[in-house]
């Protein structure tokens, strides 16, 4: 039943490529389109499920590292045509970077006061970003999508795939670090600090670590993003629906797991998708904002909480 | 250069007692009850949009609204307390879930205001807003020194009544030894509950003021939460004065920073006090 690693990267790498067969198979761009936002929300709910779940430091800044990755690309973009293929690993590397600045942060400040500095931080990078004239400042910029990608029918349907191998590349390594002795010393960081210190886990190198991989992740998740808009400005970038999101997702799927992010990404962002057909994107951040009040109350350990008390309940009988 | 820096020194005063105003109630939840409230600037806000429309329907006066206002947000936030107190506090859960229950309650409040009024700025009208008076060279805005005063007024007022009443000594009590508190037959939760509606009613007229100063719009809360948790943890966690003295030293550094260097420098300014702020008291709740 417990599938190994190799298992799981060599079904990692099946799903990857029954996603390019998909984009062949399905001539309806629309559903790319929507697909791609729920893959995005699944590598942010995953980057921040690394560091909340795992370690339990709440970054309220998600959207801060995203657009951080997405402005990246945009900056190399004015630089000169780099191909997408080198944009987004420079996208996550500079995100990286600065949540290995953040990790420093959280050498000195614990649980809230890290959460706080968080939600400054998105707000000071947004600042900075309006101010920067050369990747378009407050009134924004707009990006050309190349013409066509070998292989592909479409833009979108190549932005499509390519957020599929940054999604699965995330669940991995999730997975990965949930099951090696950095997930179980997050863990310990998560469940008393001082103990896991004591116990000898190198708290301040884990730490760095989780801020690093959790911050390079959402740079990937945002890399894309200018590609997929086609015109960027901060507000579009730092927006509500990431900030929110990157939080709600991983709390009411089930945070500390891998799978509990997959599964409140999908259900979510599936939802909004098909919500603001009908409703006002606004009306779709309410109702996110609500459902996590309500799981936080009633349900801490998410769906997947909830599948493992229901599975338990079953077995007694 | 010498006026500018003069004009410079009292505007910041003033934005700095401002400041107080709307830092008060997370003082009083974080200093105290050691209750993350994250939502208290758009607490803020509500306030402000709440003013806004008292002031739209019936030309009510901005600050009359936001005292009128009080007794329904203080009812809010027993509420809101009783809430939290039952899913979080009672069962000992993490702090963690509830930073994530306020997070939400921030948005929800944000998105509300902008189904409600949409996302354009909202101002109000007085005869104070708009005109100026002139004190030893410097030109007073009078929509800068009204909300001063009534800060400075509502700082003074709970200070009066954290030391001098037997309920504020409670609250002050219920930081330092809710069991002792017990034996001196005092509930600590509702003496928690109250001070909770308190920290909020004081969030309504902060908002009053807020919209006073300036227009309005739903996100502006967001760039409070680092002044005010700067302000809070630099003024030493649960000091009225202590408060009083960091909103007029960031008051001073933002307004020094934007008439010498520009305003888009002040968000900086913030952050890097909220720093500093945070390295002073590095282990944060657990020492005190």
């Amino acid at each position: 039943m417990r599938l190994g690693h190799g298992g799981f990267a060599v079904a990692a790498l099946a799903v990857v490529g029954a996603g390019y067969l998909l984009t062949l198979a399905i001539d309806n761009e629309y559903y790319f389109f929507a697909g791609y936002v729920v893959l995005q929300f699944v590598v942010l709910a995953t980057a921040w499920n690394i560091l909340g779940g795992y370690a339990g430091y709440v970054n309220f800044g998600s959207a801060g590292f995203f657009a951080a990755g997405a402005y990246t690309t945009i900056a190399l973009l004015k630089l000169g045509e780099l191909p997408i293929y080198l944009v987004v690993p420079a996208a996550g590397l500079v995100a990286g970077m600065i949540g290995l600045a953040t990790g420093y942060l959280a050498l000195r400040l614990r649980g809230v006061y890290f959460a706080i500095a968080t939600l400054a931080l998105a707000v000071v990078l947004e600042t900075l970003i309006a101010n920067w004239d050369f990747v378009g400042g407050a009134s924004g910029t707009f990006v050309l999508r190349p013409k066509s990608v070998p292989l592909f029918d479409s833009y979108v349907t190549f932005l499509f795939w390519l957020m599929l191998v940054l999604a699965a590349f995330a669940v991995f390594a999730a997975r990965l670090i949930e099951r090696s002795r950095l997930g179980r010393g997050l863990a310990a960081i998560r469940d008393d600090e001082v103990a896991a210190e004591c116990m000898g886990v190198p708290t301040l190198r884990l730490k760095l670590l989780a801020t690093t991989i959790s911050g390079a992740l959402m740079g990937l998740a945002g890399a894309p993003f200018p590609y997929y808009v086609t015109y960027i400005d901060p507000p579009s970038a730092f927006s509500l629906e990431i900030a929110v999101n990157a939080v709600a997702m991983p709390m009411i799927g089930g945070p500390g797991t891998w799978f509990g992010p997959v599964i409140g990404a999908v259900l979510l962002a599936t939802l909004q998708q098909a919500a603001t057909v009908t409703i006002s994107s606004e009306l779709n951040l309410l109702i996110v904002g609500v459902m996590l009040v309500v799981f936080v109350i009633a349900a801490p350990g998410g769906i997947v909480g909830l599948g493992r008390t229901l599975l338990a309940r079953m077995r007694r009988r | 250069m010498v006026d500018l820096l003069l004009g410079a020194i009292v505007s910041g005063l003033l934005l700095g007692g401002f400041y107080a105003a709307v830092t008060l109630g997370l003082t009083l939840v974080f200093g105290y009850l050691n209750i993350v409230n994250i939502a208290h600037p758009a607490f803020v806000i509500l306030g402000a949009y709440l003013t806004f429309a008292l002031h739209g329907s019936w030309g009510i006066d901005p600050i009359a609204a936001g005292v009128m206002l009080t007794p329904l947000f203080f009812a809010l936030g027993v509420a809101i307390h009783a809430v939290y107190h039952a899913s979080f506090e009672a069962r000992g859960a993490d702090s963690l879930r509830g930073l994530a229950f306020f997070f939400g309650l921030m948005f929800i409040i944000e998105v509300g205001l902008i189904l409600q009024f949409g996302v354009d700025y909202r101002l109000v009208a007085a005869p104070y807003i708009g005109a100026t008076i002139e004190l030893a060279s410097v030109i007073v805005p009078l929509r800068m020194l009204i909300p001063f005063l009534v800060a400075v007024a509502l700082v003074a007022g709970l200070h009066l009544f954290l030391t001098r009443t037997f309920f504020g000594r409670a609250i002050r009590a219920v930081a330092q030894d809710p069991v002792a508190l017990q034996l001196v037959a005092v509930d600590p939760v509702r003496v928690k509950r109250i001070a909770f509606g308190l920290a909020v009613a004081t969030a309504c007229l902060a908002g009053a003021l807020l919209i006073i100063i300036g227009p309005v719009e739903p996100s502006l809360g967001r760039s409070y939460i680092g002044r005010v948790f700067a302000i809070v943890v630099l003024g030493g966690m649960g000091s009225v004065a202590g408060t009083l003295a960091a909103a007029l030293i960031l008051g001073l550094a933002e307004s020094l920073t934007a008439t010498f260097y520009g305003p888009s420098w002040s968000p900086a300014v913030v952050f890097g006090f909220l720093l500093l702020a945070l390295a002073a008291r590095p282990a944060g709740l657990v020492s005190r």
